[in-house]
């Protein structure tokens, strides 16, 4: 989960953020979690079509699968077809 | 009706960020391309925005702080800009993933950056402010519309308060396509020579600056700004000569009750010849000032052309860096901004000291 | 100083016709302009409908009189431009103080992204023809030249409300003296950099779009130029004029820079200025020509937005990109001559596909074409990128 920590500071490009900083179960788009939006719900989606070769075609699922790092991480494990 | 300046800001090449007097500590360069002085932006925009901005978001909102700061307001009524190039960056990153990556696996962020109402639109949402937003982006007249805009809705009762600013920024890909239209010089050359240089082409430059325009006149307002006018390639000397003295007549007055000229002379001697026949014929014994050696050439120039002469009017001080031509006014009450962008787009500020 | 601003004539190109006459006809027909990809070059032609203009640039260039190689939407521009000047019937542009403003979202940009390919293989790669262009008011500025148009030249470009922040400004031009005509409205051809970038917010349709209906996916790109010729009060005396540009307000929806806020406030800003502007009550608005993008946000923002304002009487409503596709910087200006006309003819336009009632919402867009109807005013909504939020509104005499 690490990896993709830092595969989500990279793509949103997170300043002050650190892999260690974000906590396996912090929620991802509440004010209290990292705070994201809509628009990284779209670049979340880019992230696993590049790094893990998921396609998401309905942006209503990004809700569910972008919960928090261990939610993303559960998604990639149940939907990788082709290692990255 | 009456129209002040009631709060400006500025980022540009030289320290104008921190305060203090016009050019305090002059930055000199030896180069073709002037880069602006990057203040600390996050004392305006929190971390979890800034991540998206590229550099021309992120002056254009400092400055229009600045010029918020500066009026002693939180928020404006309306919020006009002017850009001719608008978000070159996130343009440029957008065009280069959607070439090499033949259409696929593109991301959002950079495209939502690119439309040149981005600055604007970032400005209303820092600011909650949900009035008249609108951007302008016609070439060297960009930030003059955006001016005669604000104008025009002050007149007529639409606003109290009108943020109204101009801003470009200078990427690696628009350096180096300019260049290649050759209108930069060949060889690096020393800012404060530029304006007596021999030959052809001149400087790139970039930068934003923000006015706070109102009809109630601010507690250190110092400025009124009297009008705004605009002419789209002259065909020659003659028309540029007449429309100026159709522009003061309109504001009643004349050559002669202007104190200084202010000039946009880019040191591009091509260019440079219609400021000189301008001087000889309407204002043959006047001072004249100039800005395009501080900021460097870019369509929205203007802006620090204007930012400068309300900040040359406020200190009553004309420095040695900006004289061009004769001697400081001893009394600088009325101001003649006149710029040209690429001989094409003439531009005309109007600016008199506020009782 | 002019009291009122009149609408003296108006010209259209679009996906659905080559002049506003055709345009017309297609709504009656009931033929929306929505096909598979035929001029634009892209790896998606084959899953993107667009409603293209139904002409390579040759034709266009011909018709404009304008050179092949120019970028498309100058071509777009002049064509539309000059048909409103002729339809104004003042004559010679020479006779009057006459200004240009118009919008567009990325000027020359189909000729930078051929330009782009070469030039990132090496930095003297690329023809400089293709982005002598590239800038917005470049576009603004061929077209102008060609007009024969000096007196004031400008540019709008804030995203998708464009075309009718450029009606706003020139009728204040108009209103303060500057000006006694100005042609107002935009232009945007459809490019790889604006289809791709739709398609990274996952709001393209890959069918015909479905605005204000339910089961709505998204919105089909268009390109066209629309402009209406303001004129004053002493050149309307001169002309017929259409009807009058009445109220017209931009407010700004500070929520998000793409999205629109759940309520619609910056929509809702913007229309009731705009009433505020004319004068005039909710209940006296015969037809919106909606936004009605066909986005699932666009749509319930804009809609529930109306629903605060006119409840519980609605007026007639449609959103003619069922027809256009969205235009971008073009639909303002084309949806404003649409709007202008639909005043003079008392015709409301269709809203193509709409089967399924919005569950948000207590109205539903009209589906038919007809005309007769006695509308005194009508309202036209333009909503872009950067909040940006306007509204238009055309009365009669």
């Amino acid at each position: 989960m690490t990896d993709l920590k830092a595969q989500i500071i990279e793509q949103l490009n997170l300043q002050e953020v650190t892999p260690e900083s974000i906590g396996d179960d912090q929620p991802l788009f509440s004010k209290e979690g990292l705070g994201l939006d809509s628009i990284d719900a779209l670049e979340l989606i880019v992230l696993l079509k590049q790094h893990y070769n998921i396609s998401i075609t309905n942006p209503e699922e990004g809700p569910k699968i972008f919960q928090s790092v261990r939610t993303m991480a559960e998604y990639i494990t149940a939907n990788q077809t082709v290692k990255a | 009706m009456s129209i002040y300046i009631n709060g400006t800001g500025c980022v540009s090449p030289q320290q104008t960020t921190q305060g203090g007097p016009l050019l305090a500590a002059l930055k000199e360069y030896e180069q073709v391309r002037l880069a602006v002085v990057d203040p600390d932006y996050k004392q305006w925009i929190d971390v979890k925005q800034i991540r998206r901005m590229s550099r021309v978001v992120k002056m254009g909102v400092a400055a229009a702080n600045l010029s918020l700061e500066a009026a002693g307001l939180t928020a404006p009524d309306a919020i006009i800009t002017g850009t001719a190039y608008g978000c070159l960056d996130d343009t440029g990153v957008f065009l280069k993933k959607m070439v090499e990556q033949q259409e696929e696996m593109l991301t959002p962020t950079a495209f939502i950056q690119s439309t040149h109402n981005t600055v604007a639109g970032q400005i209303a949402l820092l600011l909650q402010c949900h009035g008249y937003n609108n951007t302008f982006v016609n070439r060297g007249f960009s930030f003059e519309n955006a001016l005669l805009d604000a104008m025009m809705i002050l007149d007529e009762g639409g606003a109290d308060n009108i943020l109204v600013g101009g801003m470009d920024e200078i990427t690696n890909y628009s350096h180096q396509i300019l260049s290649r239209f050759g209108i930069y010089k060949k060889a690096p050359v020393k800012t404060m020579e530029l304006l007596n240089s021999p030959d052809s082409g001149t400087i790139a430059g970039e930068g934003a600056a923000f006015m706070t325009l109102s009809k109630t006149k601010g507690s250190l307002c110092t400025t009124e700004l009297k009008g705004v006018s605009t002419l789209y390639k002259p065909l020659w000397e003659g028309e540029v000569i007449g429309h100026i003295v159709q522009f003061l007549e309109a504001h009643n007055c004349t050559p002669e009750d202007i104190d200084l000229l202010v000039t946009g002379r880019n040191g591009n001697i091509d260019q440079d010849e219609i400021y000189e026949e301008v001087a000889e014929a309407l204002f043959p014994e006047h001072p004249e000032a100039c800005f395009k050696h501080l900021c460097g050439e870019y369509p929205t120039a203007a802006a620090f052309g204007a930012w400068m002469s309300n900040a040359l009017i406020a200190e009553q001080r004309v420095p040695d860096a900006v004289m061009f031509y004769g001697h400081p006014p001893e009394k600088i009450n009325k101001i003649l901004l006149y710029n040209h962008h690429e001989g094409t787009h003439h531009s005309f500020v109007l600016l008199t000291y506020a009782e | 100083m002019s009291e009122k601003v009149w609408i003296a004539g108006g010209g259209v190109i679009s996906g659905i016709g080559l002049n506003l006459r055709a345009c017309l006809q297609s709504f009656r027909d009931n033929q929306p302009g929505m096909t598979a990809m035929k001029y634009l070059s892209s790896v998606h032609h084959a899953t993107f409908p667009v409603a293209e203009v139904k002409a390579d640039n040759a034709t266009l260039a011909e018709m404009a009189g304008m050179p092949e190689e120019i970028s498309r939407t100058a071509l777009l521009s002049m064509i539309a431009a000059r048909e409103a000047w002729e339809s104004s019937g003042l004559g010679d542009i020479s006779r009057y103080r006459v200004g240009f403003v118009s919008g567009n979202t990325v000027g020359g940009m189909d000729k930078t992204e051929d330009f782009f390919a070469g030039y990132l293989k090496a930095p003297n790669g690329g023809r400089l023809r293709q982005v002598v262009h590239h800038e917005c008011g470049s576009i603004t500025e061929l077209v102008a030249d060609m007009l024969g148009i000096r007196h004031h030249i400008a540019t709008i470009s804030t995203a998708c409300s464009s075309g009718a922040n450029a009606l706003m400004y020139g009728s204040r031009l108009i209103r303060s003296n500057q000006l006694d005509v100005v042609i107002a409205g935009g232009t945007d051809s459809l490019t790889r950099f604006t289809l791709n970038g739709f398609n990274t917010l996952m709001i393209l349709d890959q069918e015909a779009c479905r605005p204000f209906d339910e089961t709505r996916v998204g919105l089909n790109l268009g390109e066209g130029a629309g402009y209406v010729v303001m004129v004053s009060d002493s050149l309307a005396a001169q002309v017929q004029p259409w009807c009058r540009l009445s109220g017209f307000a931009n407010a700004n929806d500070a929520y998000h820079q793409t999205a629109s806020s759940p309520d619609g406030i910056g929509n809702y800003l913007a229309m009731k200025g705009a009433l505020d502007r004319s004068g005039l009550q909710p209940q006296q608005i015969g037809y919106i020509n909606l936004h009605g993008t066909g986005t699932q946000n666009n749509d319930v923002a804009e809609g529930t937005a109306i629903s605060k304002l006119f409840a519980p009487t609605y007026p007639l409503m449609s959103s003619t990109k069922s027809f256009t596709g969205h235009t971008l910087g073009a639909s303002g200006g084309i949806e404003a001559v649409f709007s202008a006309l639909s005043v003079k003819e008392g015709i409301v336009y269709p809203n193509a596909r709409f089967q399924h009632q919005m569950k948000e919402l207590p109205f539903a867009p009209e589906t038919e074409w007809s005309e007769g109807h006695d509308l005194q005013h009508v309202m036209s909504n333009s909503f872009g990128f950067g909040g940006n939020c306007s509204s238009l509104i055309f009365s009669k005499v």
